[in-house]
């Protein structure tokens, strides 16, 4: 193992380890465009410069290796005054156009000029001219004349998305990112150029001129897009609603998480997020006549509870619940009720899949749902189908799901037309919810907080970023609810006292601690769990 | 002074692989196989010739070839760098339109000591004639035999491509021509790994100048000894010297190692044009620092050469007399650079566009206070902080020139026109440097 000196800090690291990650290591600032962890070494922008005992060049700490011994200096006059010199060099040509960039502060060009930089300028020639705000795909703008040709984005379809759209075209201080001839930058993993992009030269066709970056706040979450569990960001503003037109989440970004989705997320996943804010029902409601009528919380709780008592209902679990949501209705309806009519309804369970982080599984929690009991079967659902038909269960509890898309697809949607009631506990508008007695609205995933299961069987957490919308209530308080009306007292302060029921009388879930996944699953390593080949071939039921 | 490759520098006249073998040729690759039964021994025979790298680098060649790993399982490859991009330089030009078959048995000799069963040469997209006279002599080697499945009919098989450029200074530099001949845009690669251990498809690879293999030949003929001897102290043999600029009779000399670079200019080329003052001489390509007219007391190699602070480089020798506008002359020397930049390093893309920029203001009679300084500036921070040697090679007629004939351009900055002619350059319609 070599041990390396920087900066009079002394680091023992893995043979092969480069400088720079050393340095990262021991808090020593090594600034780089052109580096990232994730792609091959470019070694193009000069940023990360650095001095080296026995060495008479300056040396690139981001291709350098450390070896036994080594003596490295990242602050020395001369480093300093290279560092000001490159960022000099890089903005020879930049437009300096950041009062109408879209990077502007969270630009890597101004905050190392802040810095490192803090030169007056002695550039006094004309720049060279290049294309500006050219869409290269429907999800990246590219300005070219801001780029610093790092090729961080043309590695990353190389080498992550496979799909090679970008080179470099043109010589010396001419060079441009450009698509090659024929192609578009849209690839399902388009997004993460925008991420990596330093500089303002790739911005997100999606979310460009919608907000200056400094007013957005930030949490971490999951995506829900995939049983994949991407870790992610959630930006989002409450404060200028006159911009968004009332909209709360902005954008999603990737979090690292070196266990399941490194530093990237699919395109899928990234603009997936218009449903918190867009199509949303805000509004408890029952039907009587033909006509949605308003109605509160304390009247609709108990009406549905009395029709939950009254007969036989089915339930129809989704897995785009949590653990604590489906552990919750299990205990309700099975333990509690006593009812066997418990049904998982998996939608959208065979899409694209890829090997890199995409899942065909389109939901957060299949996993979740199966080491609770609950599988989808289309025989169960047919079974559930005949006996709506002969009037045997006369109501039906669906969370979430477009339930007349799917049992269209299973051929089985007039049965649902016998029913005495429904009720439709959901966060957005569908077939089902125009159709329902009972509409009870609930939080999406950015309004709650809980844990989701992946394919793999790793538990994550995702944090509650905002409030629900309108009168919607997350699915554990609505079933708390409904559970205390029916006459079993449960109460919990929070879904974080259902994980600990959870973590205790489930063997999957044993010995997981909640707290320690406060930051959406930063621990998760230690909650690994190893993968059940049975379990994946469910990715193709339904 | 017995001429060995420019003997053949007949005008008008390439020589066939029959005119060839009647002067001796091919001797040397037939000879080499029993003389050396195992390789080892001639690479060492190579090392101890201290024949160096011609292409520029001036790298001992043994030494380059003994660096080559011989059991990764992976082929080796010979890749000859024909690419000669280096202003002022065209010796190697000569060589593969005169006497294109000398490379060749240099090849085979050069594949033989390395294991090497498939070579490419990377000519210059320009060299259309040259490109044409090697394709020829290939063909002319295949039919008899001497490239192909069993060379000289023995157990050693030999393919070699000819690929053309399209024309980029860059390619020159070896990974940039690597990554050029395998198809993509030439970017030279971060070192380490080195070619020798990871080059062309990402296997061992020999890259070697034309002219260095080209005296493989005499090496094998007539001993190791001899050839050093030939030279200066660890500068073995001859090289072929391209003279260009204000001299009476410019051409390719070849001239021991070593030689002065006053009898280069006034012996061997005829001294200056018009008996015109000497002013200033580039003596190894434009990449080398420059020589004002005192400095010519010195000897050719690339060891002397480097104690002076310049470089034997390529050994194009640029003779510039007293007419020549220094100021102008860098104007034109940094156009190239910054219009040859491959652009991936920041300091070299933006600073060579940069300084030519500059220079294009100055030159047009635009210069400012601090320009002179700033230049200097700029440089110092051009050389050393690069992946390749472009920017170094920027950075050196970039510095000297200012500091050799500084007052000259704290004139043109003053006086808004040069100290020489009298005259600014005209001032472009858009002032884009290039």
């Amino acid at each position: 193992m070599p041990k390396l000196t920087i900066d009079g800090k002394e680091i023992e690291v893995a043979p092969g380890t480069r400088v720079i990650e050393a340095a990262k290591r021991v808090s020593v600032d090594a600034p780089y465009y052109c580096y990232h962890p994730g792609l091959s070494i470019a070694g193009n922008c000069r940023m990360c410069l650095v001095e080296v005992e026995k060495m008479p060049k300056l040396q690139i700490a981001c291709h350098l290796q450390a070896t036994d011994g080594m003596v490295v200096r990242t602050h020395t006059e001369r480093v300093l005054k290279t560092r000001q010199h490159i960022l000099e060099f890089l903005l020879v040509n930049h437009p300096l156009d950041c009062p109408v960039c879209d990077q502007a502060g969270e630009c890597w060009l101004q905050d190392y000029y802040m810095k490192h930089g803090l030169y007056d300028s002695r550039v006094s020639e004309d720049k060279n001219k290049k294309p500006k705000a050219v869409p290269i795909g429907p999800t990246v703008m590219l300005d070219a004349e801001r780029c610093i040709l790092c090729s961080r984005c043309i590695r990353f379809c190389d080498e992550v998305s496979k799909t090679s759209e970008l080179g470099i075209i043109n010589r010396g201080d001419h060079g441009e990112i450009a698509v090659f001839p024929g192609k578009e930058l849209n690839n399902p993993y388009s997004g993460n150029v925008v991420d990596i992009c330093p500089v303002g030269a790739l911005t997100d066709r999606d979310f460009r001129f919608k907000m200056r970056v400094w007013y957005l706040k930030e949490e971490d979450s999951l995506c829900n897009g995939c049983s994949r569990g991407c870790n992610i960001q959630v930006h989002y503003n409450l404060d200028r609603p006159h911009h968004t037109g009332g909209e709360r989440v902005m954008r999603l970004k990737p979090r690292f998480n070196e266990d399941v989705n490194k530093w990237w997320m699919c395109d899928e996943g990234r603009y997936g997020y218009k449903f918190h804010d867009q199509n949303r029902i805000l509004q408890t409601a029952a039907r009587t006549g033909g006509k949605f009528q308003e109605k509160t919380w304390e009247v609709l709780i108990p009406e549905v509870a009395r029709r939950i008592s009254e007969g036989r209902t089915a339930v129809l679990v989704s897995p785009q619940l949590s653990n604590e949501e489906i552990f919750l209705i299990r205990k309700v309806f099975a333990e509690k009720l006593g009812s066997q009519d418990l049904f998982l309804l998996s939608p959208n369970a065979d899409g694209f899949q890829d090997d890199i982080l995409i899942r065909a599984d389109k939901n957060p929690n299949t996993r979740g749902a199966a080491e609770l009991g609950f599988k989808a079967s289309p025989e169960a659902l047919q079974n559930l189908a005949e006996q709506i038909n002969r009037g045997e269960i006369k109501g039906l509890v669906v969370f979430g799901q477009d339930v007349y898309e799917r049992f269209e697809k299973l051929g089985i949607k007039a049965e649902l037309n016998r029913l005495a009631w429904s009720v439709f506990i959901g966060s957005n508008h569908n077939l089902m919810s125009e159709s329902a007695t009972y509409v009870l609205p609930s939080a999406t995933y950015v309004e709650k907080e809980g844990t989701f299961t992946n394919f793999e069987g790793r538990v994550q957490k995702f944090n509650k970023v905002l409030e629900p919308l309108g009168q919607a209530r997350s699915e554990w308080e609505i079933l708390e609810a409904l559970a205390r009306e029916l006459g079993h007292g449960l109460s919990y302060a929070a879904a974080e006292e259902i994980f600990h029921e959870l973590a205790l009388a489930e063997p999957f879930f044993h010995g997981m601690d909640y707290e320690k996944m406060t930051r959406g699953g930063s621990d998760i390593r230690s909650m690994a769990m190893p993968t059940i080949p049975a379990l994946e071939q469910q990715d193709n039921l339904l | 002074m017995e001429k060995l490759i420019s003997k053949y520098f007949v005008p008008g006249k390439t020589f066939s692989l029959t005119e060839f073998e009647q002067d001796g040729g091919y001797q040397a690759a037939h000879a080499v196989f029993d003389k050396f039964p195992d390789p080892k021994a001639l690479v060492e025979e190579v090392k101890k010739s201290n024949l160096r790298g011609l292409g520029g680098a001036g790298f001992p060649a043994g030494m380059k070839w003994s660096l080559v790993p011989q059991n990764t399982g992976k082929p080796v490859y010979l890749v000859v760098n024909a690419d000669e991009g280096e202003p002022g330089t065209f010796k190697d030009k000569y060589i593969m339109r005169h006497v294109p078959h000398l490379l060749l048995e240099g090849m085979i000799i050069a594949a033989y000591a390395n294991n090497v069963h498939k070579a490419y040469i990377y000519i210059r997209g320009e060299y259309t004639h040259p490109y044409d006279m090697l394709q020829k002599a290939v063909k002319e080697a295949y039919d008899k035999g001497y490239l192909g499945k069993k060379i000289f009919g023995r157990e050693f098989a030999l393919d070699v491509v000819v690929h053309r450029g399209a024309g980029a200074y860059i390619c020159g530099e070896e990974t940039g021509l690597l990554e050029s001949l395998e198809g993509k845009k030439g970017f030279p690669r971060l070192k380490p790994p080195f070619p020798a251990v990871v080059g062309l498809f990402g296997c061992p690879t020999v890259i070697n100048n034309v002219e260095t293999l080209s005296y493989l030949p005499y090496i094998i003929n007539r001993g190791a000894e001899w050839f050093a001897k030939l030279g200066s102290e660890k500068n073995g043999g001859l090289r072929l010297f391209s003279v260009s600029g204000h001299v009476q009779k410019p051409g390719v000399y070849e001239l021991p190692l070593g030689v002065s670079l006053r009898e280069i200019i006034y012996t061997h080329a005829g001294g200056i044009r018009g008996d015109r003052k000497l002013k200033a001489v580039v003596p190894g390509g434009l990449s080398a620092a420059i020589f004002r007219a005192d400095e010519i007391d010195v000897g050719m190699d690339f060891d002397q050469l480097r104690a002076k602070n310049t470089m034997a480089g390529s050994a194009g020798v640029i003779v510039m007399d007293e007419t020549t506008c220094i100021v102008k002359a860098l104007y034109v020397t940094m156009r190239f650079y910054g219009h040859e930049s491959c652009g991936q390093c920041s300091p070299c893309r933006e600073g060579t566009g940069w300084v030519s920029k500059i220079l294009r203001r100055v030159a047009e009679g635009r210069g400012r206070t601090g320009d002179v300084n700033n230049l200097l500036d700029i440089c110092s921070f051009m050389g050393g902080t690069t992946i390749c040697a472009l920017a170094d090679g920027a950075a050196m007629p970039l510095r000297s020139y200012i500091e050799k004939f500084r007052e000259e351009f704290e004139y043109y900055v003053t006086h808004g026109k040069s100290m020489v002619d009298g005259a600014a350059l005209e001032t472009a319609a858009a002032a884009v440097a290039h």
